[in-house]
Parts: structure tokens; sequence; C-alpha cells
């Protein structure tokens, strides 16, 4: 039977993760806080809006009203990575050899190890930044569409386009697919692998009730596990086009409330499924089998991140109801 | 059900108005007045405002089209993205304001509010205030669609420096503006001086507070349908500039009169006023509904009571372009006369189509 660990913070929690396998939890207000032998804080920003677990070097990069970028370690130590006062930071991405991509107005910006900065203008805003699984390549959203930039060379970025507005972006870890969350109630995908010179094949994931805010990728890209419904929305990515003319897995059905956030384990084909009303359930892919994990809590689950073991889960909440679950109990 | 939806809406109150017009210096007073509230302010660029705030966000407008074939539903997408950030965090302040460039269409920003459900669901649209310089009107008039789009669409105009023109030239502007919004509440300023009260806290946009806080709701139209241009034979009563809660008896002798031609050229805005008994809402639904989605595109505001048959409350509804909200509001008082009143607001409206549907839904006697 799963415990759970409870930790009762104020506010909104904007992202959690494991560093070095202590749990981090990130305020709206700009408070880091973490489990390391009790309660640890480290202020940060004036206001957090931003997050991204840093799987390479085992820290966090966050980005702030302040303006800021920083990036904390295990320790809590932080460290600023850029500063432009007076923007809103809204979001941030880790990339391969300590790059890190973050974005205000209408540009993104890659600070590489070495302290050089490249800039990538878009025509709109800039709404979702990430890095490919492999080279040193960004995904920017925006509206209309995606762009795809190689970090090191100057040229005209890919333009995946797609009308309409795109919210965040993902890529698959395999790098065959690039998934962008929409304004609209849906995702869309591109496969990138088509044969060089044909048109990039799209995707179109629709029939969500409410907005998709919170995807995952299972273990080894082979699910892409979506909020934005009753249920968690997993759609199959193992054949060569990905989810194109098959139906998703709808895990987790529940009629009086939505998926406001899902994290896929680590190494098992299951998915951590968070609620409006704060609860938390595990399903499996293979026979929709489903164990409680957490009760209903005061808020809707707004983060949920596993440990590398895959062992226990943080979660936060938007009312700051927090915790972490461990499996082994 | 969670504590985030059962938090009370954030009013915001949209400022928009050509550039120059006082939208800064209304922004600095609302900043500055000691009326106890705090206020996050989203602007365009962080420019002259002189105080010093923490929560002044500068935003890049950014339009969204819905992909959902209609021209009309746009939203604006970094208003979105800012209010998901601020309501993040609430308890910092008390309320939002919103400026607008000088050339924005005030649609995009309101439907906003209504169309995407995270931000509706934490925030309410409070008021449109549009700030019209007094001086410069006439030109701007001319030149853009956006200067008379802005009156359109407000629920407040502050027709401002209204020291740098004669009263002749007021009397003018005012009737023009009217002519482009006869619902809208009119003060007349001078460096955006006004009671913050006449600004903040409309509840225009909320069907109950709308009619609560305004009394002769919709009865502006009984003096309004026809224009007060310069050769208007009634009396003004300028002395008062908030005229509309007062002087409503001065001028039924000719509400009759139709829509005059503004005393200024280049208004495309017309405003159609319909009245009429009490209604069939088999039939008022269908049409309402009908009208909104075949005309949406041109309509700007829609505002209206409605008298159901055999209904012991008032109906009102609201709407904007093809978004149209309508809700039980109060019950009818004793001795009150039950007659239904719409008024748009817009452009290319078919004046006579609308009148002969609508009164086709009503109940037959």
């Amino acid at each position: 039977m799963p415990t759970v660990a409870p930790l009762d913070l104020e506010g909104h929690v904007v992202g959690v993760a494991f560093l070095k396998d202590i749990p981090f939890f990130a305020g709206a207000a700009g408070t880091i806080h973490r489990l390391d032998q009790g309660h640890k804080t480290t202020e940060l920003h004036d206001g957090l809006l931003s997050l991204a677990y840093d799987e390479a070097t085992d820290t966090l990069l966050t980005g702030g009203e302040d303006g800021k970028v920083m990036r904390v370690s295990a320790d809590g130590t932080a460290s600023l990575v850029a500063e432009t006062p007076r923007k809103w930071i809204s979001k941030v991405a880790a990339g391969p050899q300590r790059a890190v991509a973050f974005a205000y107005g209408k540009t993104s910006y890659v600070r590489l190890a070495d302290g050089t900065t490249k800039e990538f203008p878009e025509e709109r805003t800039v709404e979702g930044i990430a890095f490919a699984p492999k080279g040193l390549r960004i995904a920017v959203a925006r509206y209309n569409g995606v762009s795809l930039h190689w970090v090191g060379m100057a040229g005209q970025p890919v333009d995946l386009e797609w009308k309409g507005a795109h919210t965040d972006v993902s890529f698959s870890p395999d790098g065959r697919f690039v998934v962008t969350t929409m304004q609209e109630n849906a995702l869309h995908g591109w496969k990138l692998d088509a044969k060089p010179g044909a048109e990039a094949r799209h995707m179109r994931m629709t029939g969500y009730p409410a907005k998709v805010k919170s995807l995952s990728w299972s273990a080894k890209g082979k699910w892409l596990a979506s909020s934005g419904a009753p249920a968690a929305i997993v759609w199959p990515f193992q054949g060569k086009d990905g989810p194109m003319g098959k139906a998703p897995l709808e895990l987790g059905t529940r009629g009086n409330t939505m998926v406001t956030t899902v994290a896929c384990h680590p190494a098992e084909d299951i998915v951590a499924i968070g609620y409006e009303d704060g609860m938390i359930i595990a399903a499996r892919f293979a026979d929709s089998k489903e164990v409680l994990l957490r009760r209903p809590g005061k808020g809707a689950i707004t983060a949920m991140a596993w440990n590398r073991s895959g062992r226990q889960l943080a979660f936060g909440s938007a009312a700051g109801d927090c915790g972490v679950v461990d499996l082994a109990g | 059900m969670t504590e985030t939806t059962t938090q009370k809406p954030i009013p915001v109150t949209v400022l928009t108005g050509y550039l120059g017009a006082g939208k800064t210096t209304l922004l600095n007073r609302i900043l500055s007045e000691n009326h106890g509230r705090k206020y996050a302010v989203i602007v365009n660029e962080f420019g002259e405002i002189g105080i010093d705030n923490d929560l002044i966000v500068e935003s890049d407008e950014e339009i969204y089209e819905m992909n959902n074939g209609c021209v009309c539903c746009t939203v604006r997408g970094d208003l979105i993205r800012v209010v998901e950030g601020l309501m993040r965090r609430p308890g910092r302040f008390d309320a939002i304001i919103v400026e607008t460039t000088g050339l924005a269409d005030p649609v995009p920003v309101a439907q906003t509010f209504f169309m995407d459900d995270d931000v509706r669901a934490k925030t309410e649209l409070d008021a449109v205030v549009a700030l019209v310089d007094a001086k410069h009107l006439p030109l701007r008039l001319k030149d853009s669609r956006e200067a008379e789009d802005q009156i359109a669409f407000a629920d407040v105009v502050l027709l401002n420096k209204t020291d740098l023109v004669t009263p002749e030239e007021l009397e003018r502007i005012e009737a023009t503006v009217r002519v482009i919004n006869p619902s809208a509440r009119i003060y007349r300023t001078q460096r955006s001086e006004i009671d913050l009260g006449k600004v903040l806290d409309q509840g225009a946009f909320n069907l109950e507070k709308a009619l609560e806080n305004d009394p002769h709701f919709l009865d502006h139209d009984e003096h309004d349908d026809h224009v007060c241009g310069p050769d208007c034979d009634h009396d003004h009563h300028h002395h008062d500039h908030d005229h509309h809660h007062h002087d409503h008896d001065h001028d039924h002798h000719h509400h009759h009169h139709d829509h005059a031609p503004s005393p200024i050229h280049d208004v495309t805005v017309q405003s159609i006023s319909l009245r009429g008994g009490e209604m069939n809402p088999d039939r008022f639904f269908p049409w309402i509904q009908k009208i909104t989605q075949t005309d949406g595109p041109n309509i700007l505001r829609l505002k209206g009571i409605i008298a159901f048959a055999g209904d012991a409350e008032r109906y009102v509804v609201q709407g904007v372009h093809m978004i149209i909200e309508g809700d039980h509001q109060r019950p009818w008082k004793e001795g009150e006369k039950r007659e239904t009143r719409l008024v748009f607001i817009g452009r290319d409206l078919d004046r006579e189509k609308l009148e002969r549907t609508f009164k086709a839904c009503e109940v037959q006697a």
C-alpha cells in the first residue's frame, strides 16, 4: 500500500522534481522547498513562472517574474544563468552540454556553457521551447506552428506550420515527433523523419473537453499521456506513423472531475494521473488497472515527478498541499 | 469544488483610447490615489507610468484567431498567459487593469474573458473604459476605424481634454460619441480627472450587477434614439456631466426621432434600439441565436432586458459578436411596465430585418 508523506506549503506549486533523490517543490511566489533531512528552503525569485529539470546535470532550471533564469543544485544552492530585468521568463528548457533555453516576448535565447548566448527571433510571441533529444536543436512553439532551430548554425529555421495558437512543445524521446499543445482543446503533432523533401506529416489529436496543459512521454517514448479530459488520454507512438488512425487509451476515467497533470513512470508502462480535486492514481497501460496513490486534497494537482528508481512520486497542487508518495509503503 | 474554483473572480477593467487620449494619466491616478485597493496592471509598454509598482506587467498584444472558422472569434493570447501567471499568486491584488495600445481592437481583449475557460474561471470582465481626446476625435474618426470601435465597445467613455475645445465643439463631440454608442456612460474630464468609482467596479459585463448599478440601464435610448446634434432643439443640462443618471425626463417629447446623421461624418458604427412587449421564449431564443450567428461579426455589443410571457422575472442578455449570455435578473416589480428592450451596436446592421424579426417574437395578443 502506497504511503504519502505530506508537505503543506502556501500557494500554487509550479513544479516538482527529484534532484539526487531529494524531492523539490517550486512555489509560484518564488521559494523552492526541498525535503532533505527536514524541510529546507531557498528564496529564488520574486515570482516563479517556469521550471525545467536538467537530467544531465541533475539540476533544476527556473524562470521568474523578476527576469531571472536560475540553476538550482541538489544541495539547494542557486546560481544566476541570465537576467533581463522586468521581463517575465515564462519558459525555460534544459539542453545538452549545460545549454539553457529561455524566452520572453518574441525571442528565444540559448545560453551555452561557455557563456555565449544565441538569439532566435520569431514573428510571434514564444510560447514554448524544447530541446531535441539529440543534437543542439530547439523547437519553439508560437502562433501558427513551430520553428526548429539548430543552435550552432546560422540559417533559416525549419517551419512546421499549423494554423492556430501553439502553447507548448515537446519532442518525442526518439526525436521522431514534435507535439504541441494548443489554445484550442487539441494536440498537434508532426512526424519529422518523413523522407527528405516530403511534407512533414501532421497528426491532429482532438476530442478533449478542456485545454491540454500536461504532457508526458512514457519510457522509450512509446506512448504520450495527456491531461485535458476526465481521463488520462494516452496516444500510441510505437508505430512509424505515431498515433495516426489509432484511438488513444483512456485511463483513470472519473465522472466528476478532470485530469490536470500526468507523469509517466520512468521504466514501466504506467502513468501517474493527478486530478482537479487533488486525487492521484497510477494506471497501467496494458490492462488499465488502477492504484490509488493519494486521496483528494485541497487543490488541483499542478505538478508531479517520479524519482529515478520509479519508487517515489512527488506532487504539488494549486493550493500548496504537496507531498511524496512512496509506492513501497 | 477546489479552492481555485471557489475563489471570487478578480474584476478586470480594460482601458482603451488613442495615443494621447489620457490613458497613462488615468492609470497613474488609479495607482496613486488612496483607495485602499491594489491593482495589477497589464500594459503594452512600461512607458510613462511613473509609479513604482511591482505588479505592472509588460505584454505584447498577441491576437489569436480561434480555429473554429469564425473570423470574429479572436482572443488575446498574451492576456491568457499573463492572467494565468498573475492568478497563481492571488492575494497580491484586488483587481486587474488592462491598458491597450492606441490602435488596439478592444474586442479580442473582451472576448478573452468569455472564450478562454481558464481566464473565465478566475476573472470577470468589469468594464471597458474608453478615453477620448475631445480635441482630436474628429481627426481620429477620419483616419481610423479603431477610434470608433473603441467608443462603440465601451461601457464608460471619458471625454477628456475638454478644456482644449469650445463648448460648441464639445457638444458636437459628445453627440458624436452618443451616436456611436448610445448605451455608454459619458463623463467629461480634464487631465483624466474622474471619481474612480465611476470607472472601476462597474460590473458592466455582470448581468445582475449591470442593472443594480444602473437603474436606468437601457433607458438611455429613450433620449438617445435621436442624435443630439447642433441642430437639436432640446435643452442640454451640461452642468452635470453625469447626465445619464439625471436628465432622463428632458426629452421624451421627441424620442420618436430616428438616428439623425452624426454631426461629424466618418461614423460607420450604428446602434439599433428595439422595444417591444412580452416575448415568446420559444421564438425569442432561436431568433437571438440566429441573429448572433449570422450577424455576429457585425455586432460589437448587444444588451437587453427581456420580458417573457408568464415569467415572473426579468431576463437580461448581453453579447459581444457571436458570444451571447443571458440570465434571470430579478422579479418584475409591481406596476413595472413589462416590456422588452434591446440595443445592438455594430456595423451594417439591417434595421428593418431586426425590427421585423424581433416583433415576430412577441406574444400574439
